[in-house]
Order: C-alpha cells, then sequence, then structure tokens
C-alpha cells in the first residue's frame, strides 16, 4: 500500500468533474457559504485584537523553517525525552507502517475497541478501516467527526469535517445510526443544536467510561521536553486522553517544535486561525506516563508517509509548515463553492491542493495544483505564512513536466500553449495574429460580440460574451499616429547609454 | 519623465483603447510616453500554467527591451505582478547570469497604473472628469500580490462628477483566474455568479478595474444577462474629460 492510496481517495473524479457535482447541491453551497462566512469574519475580528499578529505569523513561520531544516535533529531529540518520561516511540514510514504499528499496539492491550480524538494523520493513513480489517471498531468521538463517522460518510474541511451537514441532516443521522453504534438517539430528538449535542454526550459517555485504549494524534510536540500537546473544543480529546489505560499518539513527523517555550506562539495563532476564538476551551499537553495520573501506557508514532520526500523540494517543502488551522479553507472561494469532497483527498482546500500532491505523489493528485484561481487570500490567512499561490504554481509546473515525461505525444494544451509561446516570441507574429483574430472574429461576431465559441472554448462562451478583438492594435495605432523616434526601437542601447 | 508603456498582449489585441487612455492620461500630465515595439507578453499564461520553460523567452525579451527607462507603466495588476514576482524565479531557473542581472535592473522600475501615478508621479487628482454612477472591483493580483491597496481608489474619489459606489465582497475574487475559467469552468462560473449580483446591488452603471482580464469576464457574464452594466478600465476613466460623453 502506498501514500497514495490514503491520502488520496481513490475512485474520486478529478477535481474539476467533482466540482461540478458538488456545485449543483444547494445544500451543500448554502451550508458552506453560511460556515466558511461566520468563520472567517470571526477569524479576522479576534486576529485584529492583537497588536503583534504579525509578528507572530513571522514567528511562527521562522521556528517552523527552521525546525524543518533539521527535522531528524529535532525527531531525534523528541525520541530521547519521550522515552526518558516512560513513552515509547515508533518510527512508521508509510501509512501501512503505521497502521501496523498501531494495530499491533491495540491486539497487545487484548481489547477490541477504541476511542479516537480528531486527527488528520489518521484520517491520512486510514487507521479506522486498517483497525476494522483487524476486527477493531474505532470510535470518533470528535462531534463532527461522530456525524462522518455515523454517516458513513467523509470530511470536507479539516476542522469543521461535517461543516457540509445542515443541522437537520444531522437529527436524521443520529437518528438513523446512533442505535447502530452504542447508546441510540432520543425518539423526539428536534434538530435544536442543543439537543444535538446532548444526544451526542450520552452516546459519547458510555464510549469514554468504557474505553481502555485511545488514539490521537498532536498537535505539536516538543523536542526538549517530549510533551506532546492536543487542542480542541469540546472536552472529548480531554477525556480520550485522560480515562483510558493505553493512549497511542499518531503524529506526522512535521509537527515537533525545538522547545516547549514555542508553544508560546503557536497556542495563540492556532485557536485564532482555526475557530476565530482567543484560546480554544481545551489544550491537553503530556509527557510520557505519570505514576496514578493518566494513562499508564503510552505510545508515540511518528508517520513519515512522503514528509521527507516534500522536505527534499525547496520549494514545495514549506506545505509542511502548516498547522492545520484551516483558515486557507474558510477563505478561499473555490472551497467556499465545492466543498471538502471534490478534492478527493484527506486535506482539502488549498493546503490540500498543495500537500496532497506531493505526499502522494504528483501522479495522483495531477488537477488539484489547477484547482485555485491564484488570488492570494489564502497565503494572506496562513498564520505560518505558507506561500500557497507560490507551491501551486511550482506544482503545476510539475504535473505538466510529469505529463511530458509520460507520454509520447502532447496534449492539445501543450500543444496550444507552445502555439502561443511562438506567436508571443516574436512581436512581427503577433501582430500578424492580431490582425487576423481581429478579421476572424468578426465573422463570427454579431453586435460586436462573440457567443458560441468552439472547442474548449465553449466552457468559456457558454455564460459569458466575448469582445471581438481590436480592429486595429496598440502596437498598430502607434505606428500609425505617433512619429518612429517614439517606438522605442532602439531603447536597449539607448537605455544602457542612459543609465 | 520618460515613460515606458508595456501594453500587455491581451489589452494590445482586444482592449488598445486602454493603451490610448494610458497614453493620454500621462502626456497631459507631462510625462513623454514610449511604445517600445519589441514588446509581446509577460508570460504569466505559461508561467501559472506550469509551462515554465517556455517562459523563459518571454522573460527575456522584457528585460532587453524594457531595460533603461525611467519607469515601466502595464495597465494591468496581474501582468505586473508577473514581471514582479516571477521574472527573477523564471532567469534564476533557466537562465544565465547576465539575465538575472537585466531583469533585477528592469523589475524595480514596473509599475501598475495606479502605482505609476501616485508613488512615482506623486498625483490622485489627474484632472479627469466622469458624470457615472461607478463600482471598483480591486482585482486579486493588484490587491494581494501588488499591495495597490486604496490607490486606485483615492484617484477615483478625485474624479470630477464621479459617484463611487462601494461594492459588496469586493475583495472577493471574481473568478477568472486565466486559464482556470477554462480547466475549472463550472466554479469560474459560480463565483463570477455572485460578483455580478454584487455588481448589480450597487445600481453602478460601469464597473471598474485595473485589469481588462477579469473585467473581460465579469463583462462578458454581465451583457450575456443584458443588465447593461459597462466594463472600465481605470486608466479610461482617469483620460475621461469634459470632452468625452459616454
Amino acid at each position: 500500500m502506498s501514500a497514495a492510496d490514503n491520502v488520496v481517495w481513490l475512485g474520486t473524479p478529478a477535481f474539476p468533474e467533482a466540482a461540478r457535482a458538488a456545485l449543483a447541491d444547494t445544500r451543500l453551497r448554502a451550508n458552506l457559504r453560511r460556515a466558511t462566512g461566520t468563520i472567517r469574519d470571526k477569524r479576522l475580528a479576534v486576529a485584529a485584537e492583537l497588536e503583534d499578529w504579525e509578528e507572530l505569523r513571522e514567528a511562527a513561520a521562522t521556528i517552523k523553517r527552521r525546525t524543518l531544516r533539521h527535522l531528524d535533529h529535532h525527531l531525534l531529540r523528541l525520541e530521547k525525552a519521550v522515552t526518558a518520561a516512560g513513552g515509547v516511540v515508533h518510527w512508521a514510514s508509510d501509512a501501512a507502517d503505521a497502521n501496523r504499528i498501531v494495530t499491533a499496539l491495540v491486539k497487545a492491550t487484548g481489547e477490541d475497541e477504541v476511542v479516537k480524538v480528531k486527527s488528520m494523520a489518521t484520517q491520512e493513513i486510514g487507521l479506522n478501516e486498517a483497525l476494522a480489517d483487524a476486527g477493531i471498531r474505532a470510535y470518533e468521538t470528535d462531534l463532527a467527526e461522530l456525524i462522518v463517522q455515523l454517516g458513513g460518510d467523509r470530511p470536507s474541511h479539516i476542522l469543521v469535517p461535517a461543516i457540509h451537514r445542515g443541522r437537520s441532516e444531522i437529527r436524521e443521522i443520529f437518528r438513523r445510526e446512533m442505535g447502530e453504534w452504542g447508546r441510540p438517539a432520543p425518539e423526539d430528538l428536534s434538530d435544536e443544536p442543543r439537543d444535538l449535542a446532548e444526544a451526542a454526550r450520552l452516546h459519547l459517555r458510555e464510549k469514554f467510561l468504557r474505553a481502555k485504549v485511545a488514539v490521537s494524534g498532536a498537535n505539536f510536540a516538543a523536542a526538549d521536553t517530549g510533551t506532546v500537546a492536543v487542542v480542541e473544543s469540546e472536552g472529548n480529546g480531554r477525556m480520550c486522553l485522560t480515562l483510558p489505560e493505553t493512549l497511542i499518539t499518531v503524529m506526522g513527523i512535521e509537527k515537533v517544535l525545538p522547545a516547549f517555550a514555542d508553544l508560546d506562539v503557536f497556542l495563540q495563532l492556532l485557536p485564532r486561525s482555526s475557530t476565530g476564538e482567543r484560546m480554544n476551551p481545551y489544550t491537553s499537553l503530556w509527557t510520557g506516563v505519570t505514576e496514578g495520573d493518566g494513562p499508564r501506557n503510552f505510545h508515540l508514532v511518528l508517520l513519515d508517509n512522503g514528509r521527507t520526500a516534500t522536505l527534499a523540494d525547496e520549494v514545495g517543502r514549506q506545505a509542511l509548515a502548516c498547522i492545520r488551522c484551516s483558515a486557507c479553507l474558510n477563505v478561499c472561494p473555490v472551497y467556499e463553492r465545492t466543498g471538502g469532497h471534490a478534492y478527493g483527498s484527506v486535506y482539502p482546500g488549498p493546503i490540500g491542493a498543495v500537500l496532497t500532491p506531493q505526499l502522494a505523489g504528483i501522479e495522483n493528485a495531477a488537477s488539484l495544483p489547477f484547482a485555485s484561481t491564484l488570488c492570494g487570500a489564502c497565503y494572506d490567512a496562513c498564520p505560518v505564512k505558507i506561500n500557497i499561490p507560490e507551491v501551486l504554481v511550482h506544482l503545476r509546473a510539475e504535473a505538466v513536466e510529469a505529463k511530458r515525461r509520460d507520454r509520447l505525444l502532447p496534449t492539445s494544451e501543450a500543444l496550444a500553449m507552445k502555439a502561443a509561446g511562438a506567436v508571443l516570441g516574436s512581436p512581427r507574429r503577433l501582430a500578424t495574429v492580431q490582425r487576423l483574430a481581429a478579421t476572424g472574429a468578426r465573422l463570427l461576431a454579431r453586435d460586436g460580440l462573440i457567443g458560441a465559441l468552439p472547442g474548449p472554448f465553449a466552457r468559456w462562451s457558454g455564460t459569458r460574451d466575448t469582445p471581438v478583438p481590436a480592429r486595429e492594435s496598440l502596437r498598430a495605432w502607434w505606428r500609425r499616429t505617433r512619429p518612429a523616434g517614439s517606438e522605442g526601437r532602439s531603447t536597449t542601447a539607448e537605455g544602457k547609454g542612459r543609465r | 519623465m520618460r515613460i515606458a508603456l508595456f501594453i500587455t498582449c491581451f489589452n494590445d489585441t482586444m482592449f488598445p483603447r486602454t493603451g490610448r487612455a494610458v497614453t493620454e492620461l500621462l502626456e497631459r500630465l507631462g510625462h513623454t510616453v514610449e511604445f517600445p515595439q519589441g514588446q509581446t507578453c509577460c508570460g504569466q499564461m505559461h508561467f501559472n500554467t506550469g509551462y515554465r520553460p517556455e517562459t523563459l523567452p518571454m522573460v527575456r525579451r522584457f528585460a532587453e527591451v524594457f531595460a533603461g527607462y525611467d519607469a515601466v507603466v502595464a495597465p494591468s495588476g496581474s501582468c505586473a505582478g508577473m514581471v514582479r514576482d516571477h521574472h527573477r524565479v523564471v532567469a534564476a531557473q533557466y537562465g544565465d547570469a547576465a539575465l538575472a542581472e537585466a531583469v533585477e535592473h528592469v523589475v524595480p522600475t514596473v509599475y501598475e497604473l495606479s502605482e505609476l501615478l501616485v508613488d512615482v508621479l506623486g498625483v490622485t487628482d489627474v484632472g479627469a472628469y466622469f458624470p457615472h454612477r461607478v463600482t471598483y472591483h480591486p482585482t486579486c493580483h493588484s490587491l494581494r500580490m501588488l499591495r495597490v491597496g486604496d490607490r486606485p481608489l483615492s484617484l477615483l474619489r478625485a474624479v470630477k462628477g464621479i459617484d463611487l459606489v462601494e461594492l459588496p465582497a469586493a475583495e472577493s475574487c471574481c473568478g477568472f483566474g486565466g486559464t482556470f475559467a477554462l480547466k475549472n469552468a463550472d466554479v469560474s462560473n459560480a463565483m463570477l455568479a455572485d460578483k455580478m449580483r454584487h455588481v448589480q446591488d450597487t445600481g453602478a452603471e460601469f464597473l471598474c478595474a485595473g485589469d481588462n482580464s477579469c473585467l473581460t469576464h465579469i463583462g462578458g457574464g454581465l451583457s450575456r444577462l443584458r443588465t447593461g452594466v459597462g466594463t472600465m478600465h481605470l486608466a479610461e476613466i482617469l483620460a475621461s474629460t469634459e470632452g468625452d460623453v459616454r
């Protein structure tokens, strides 16, 4: 099994097709618009409260990039500190490796069920499915993850996995499915948020009190102390991290921070960027094991799964600085229209469009770097200053190069680009094409506008009129009306003399 | 000041009136405008679509053709952004040391129109007259690559007779995105629909922006719906005088 099998949802159509289906779902679009709009406004308000917000962003970016440059060093320090504190560290090179390790650890406890803290890393490796194959049932305890799990669905947002669901849908899912997984929902369950939360609370409480094994992800891990951190809003995580006897944490290797003190920066940035709160309600920190307090066994699985390869790419590696806040999703105009499923990946939105092709290989997610207008809103929102547009364009070049390598014959797009390059490579050829286009377009046009266009441009002209190219280009107008001296033909020589 | 006009291949072919407006405007302000005939394109379409090696000849040509002017002005935030943010990248990746140096020389002289007027020429009132209700869409690359901020708005506010109205959700992308509009046509259309609704909500007669590419996309949609709302490049409004009737 390769990384692609899990990070990418196999069988999902490429982004443009998946997006078309999502766009047709008016309820989905309404849910998304409302949810992203609300979080977006809250984030802007609480970020504006901090006078040193930009300094914090800069500090976070610096710490992350510095850590990534010596990742091996910090990971070894982390291993040493965790071990010294009574934890056990495991190294997993890929998803299959990590699943094998976690499954064996659960089996060794003799249990056949685990409670889970919401975690992107375990989504990425498909842990729930791997545990199910081994006869172990994994219960998601985050409210949104619970909704997704009960609905037999996939998460569509990093932070709010059920963002695509409205409350009436959630009520239906609870009524239909809760009984299959444990305590059923009350018969008279309404779709009031308070009632829905209460039903989930009662359903989950049974599991917290019964569970002997918990599986979590990690937001951060401090290499100097071996402390692992999870931040969350509901307290479900806190229950999982303290009640069970065995705690297994699966963490991407990029989550390590050099020092405990670095949390100072990130615990200010993360909640404000993700939920628009000044502080998240629950921050759990644990360092190995402590007699009489919390789990007696602690395992930390350090997951590579494509990260080392990503690190080797000088431009692309900045995606590893991501702290999974999802601010980029909430500001992305493309995400707002399509939702997360269209990306066909565990990591949706702008960060998914740059992370997924790198973790899973560009050939497994070639349409994702193109799922953006390059508007730049994600870069502005990112608390760790990942230049997402830069990485998108970088990966587009990789996608094109990969296609070139794989094919003997160039694609129609490549031919068009080549032709355009030839025209734009010469002012004389450009002038000729301008004249031809102006004449040709007039044959197509009515009232100075072009309606339907052929070939790939039909998708454009279906909803937009196109103006006719000018009868006289600017360069032609200039030649006709201006004295030869102002054409600037000899500017190179002239200019250099001038400087 | 001796200013070179970088018209951009798209404006050159489709909207020469924008280039004429820039020329009129700058000459009215007492500057010399030249049009280097060797110019073609900034290479953005190739670069952003992933055809990076193909961008190199255009970067090379740009650095040669526009060397030595006091300033180079482009009536496009997008193309100015391409030159400013990416020509160095292409030169470093595929070019030679001489090209890298040439790019390094030319890039700091390149300005988008509103930047040139406000920062370099120090004017906000360019003596324009445009008695219409106008709303302004800050295109993404002007806004977030170049950070032109409210320069275009301060220029528009100084226009005599104008009724400048705020565009709701102005900073959200119109959905054009170059080849995005073809590759992801459905998402592009959904974004366009929202942008058009916001434009219509303002009751404006004209939608103004600093990029004709975005305006072609939005204007094409407004035209298809027969909204009657026109589109105008910032340069054309700033070039308008009492003698013009639109």
